[in-house]
């Protein structure tokens, strides 16, 4: 088994490519298939530490407080999205309530607290223990998250109650606005990366040994 | 003749958006047709992108450990299996209901379609529209465009090829968005607990939503898009896969 390298396969539709130098920032598309097979992440390598701390400030704080609060003739109640939750799996939903905790709350956990784990290392070339585990679960978790699709429920939600009480939305609900702003950058963020981070550097460049 | 006209006149359109592509150019079989890595024996890995000359399937990536495969494995068997179960679970997504509202005025069950319905009506026209997309529209779109890019991958159709690679590319855009009704009753349910005034549950369509959700999205994750790719002409087309035009 040798390494060939400087060749690229796309994904999409196992055309072999040579290898080109890219420009910050700039994308390599399959022309066959339109597949994206390369990206320079440029600048972006440098802010993924920053944007991920950020990431998860504001998600403590999404979880922590109430999204929204409604009033119905003198009474109120609210809920954060573990209440959520935990109101899902009280009525016999908890498949459902598994999904939606996994969905909106671990797996963006996971995926945050993995980036900032590789993040920090990796920028001066080091690969901390259980490098590959954690980059093959980062590239699983990414179809898995959804605050941003969550977001837009909470906002139907809203509409959906105003005709019925009053809802003040919560500090949470500006918390999740601006997670999803962040995400958005975060998830963008090819995990692939971090191989390349952690083996363009020299001295961490061992050879692959021939196995066949 | 036809099949061959058609070949080159693919073979002139991917050379046309070729000569646009500054960045990676591609290995040329000469013929003006794409070669794979399948033809050439080379083997990449799914998931740190490095490229084996001489790799056996099955065998782990020296750099990452991943088990290396051509395509992935039982691909469009095991497509089929979370498709069908897609589609069994539909059923009951749309027919029974997802959320039961209990007020001073009684108790209300609606299903997905009556939700709707109900946005219509009362006037929110807009958000009517997003929910109609996002839980009608979209999981009906892909079971059917899964359907569709299953068996003619299984065909080993060559018909509209780039297009079926793009509609690939849209469902898996696209397929989370159906969680949306999921997060709104469970939103619901958690927020409106008002004893004896006002109170929502999950109803058991839900449930079965959700599954329709993850089922479609796990089944557009094992399709291999390659398979696409796999045309009977595009194999036969290269008679010497020798490896030396790649070094």
């Amino acid at each position: 088994m040798i390494e060939l390298p400087g060749v690229t396969v796309c994904e999409g539709c196992d055309a072999v490519y040579r290898h080109a130098a890219l420009r910050p920032r700039e994308v390599a598309s399959c022309p066959r298939c339109g597949t994206e097979l390369a990206v320079n992440a440029g600048a972006q390598r440098q802010r993924m530490l920053p944007l991920t701390v950020a990431s998860l400030i504001l998600f403590a704080i999404a979880n922590l407080f109430p999204i929204v609060e409604i009033e119905l003739q003198g009474r109120r109640a609210q809920t954060t999205l573990f209440g959520a939750v935990l109101a899902l799996s009280g009525e016999g939903m908890s498949p459902v309530a598994l999904l939606v905790l996994a969905t909106t709350l671990l797996f963006p956990l996971a995926q945050l607290l993995i980036l900032f784990y590789l993040s920090v290392p990796v920028i001066r070339g080091a690969r901390p223990p259980g490098f590959a585990l954690l980059v093959r679960m980062l590239q699983s978790l990414r179809p898995w998250g959804m605050v941003e699709v969550f977001l837009l429920g909470v906002l139907v939600a809203i509409v959906k109650l105003s005709g019925m009480a009053t809802v003040v939305a919560g500090p949470a609900l500006w918390a999740f606005i601006g997670l999803t702003v962040l995400l958005t950058s975060v998830v963008s963020f090819n995990p692939r990366a971090f191989w390349e981070m952690a083996f363009s550097k020299p001295g961490f460049d061992k050879p692959p040994e021939p196995t066949s | 003749m036809k099949g061959g006209n058609s070949l080159n006149a693919l073979g002139t359109r991917v050379a046309g958006i070729a000569s646009r592509a500054t960045t990676h150019t591609a290995v040329d079989a000469g013929s003006g047709t794409m070669i794979t890595a399948a033809e050439l024996g080379l083997r990449e890995c799914h998931h740190c992108g490095t490229v084996w000359q001489g790799a056996h399937d099955g065998e782990a990536c020296a750099r990452c450990g991943t088990h290396l495969r051509t395509r992935k494995p039982d691909s469009i068997r095991r497509t089929w299996a979370l498709l069908i179960a897609a589609v069994i679970m539909y059923l009951p997504a749309n027919l029974l209901p997802v959320m039961i509202t209990s007020s001073l005025f009684g108790t209300q069950q609606d299903t997905i379609l009556s939700g709707i319905i109900y946005f219509w009506v009362s006037g929110s026209y807009g958000l009517a529209a997003i929910i109609f997309t996002a839980s009608f529209l979209v999981p009906l779109f892909k079971l059917a465009a899964l359907f569709m890019l299953t068996v003619l991958a299984q065909r080993r159709s060559q018909w509209r090829q780039l297009e079926r690679a793009k509609l690939y590319h849209v469902l898996e855009i696209i397929g989370r968005w159906s969680m949306l009704d999921v997060f709104v009753v469970s939103l619901l349910a958690g927020l409106v607990r008002i004893q004896g005034f006002a109170e929502v549950t999950a109803g058991v369509g839900i449930g079965a939503f959700a599954a329709v959700v993850v089922l479609t999205m796990l089944a557009s994750i094992s399709f291999d898009p390659r398979l696409t790719w796999d045309t009977p002409k595009t194999t036969t087309q290269v008679e010497n896969p020798s490896n030396e035009r790649v070094q």
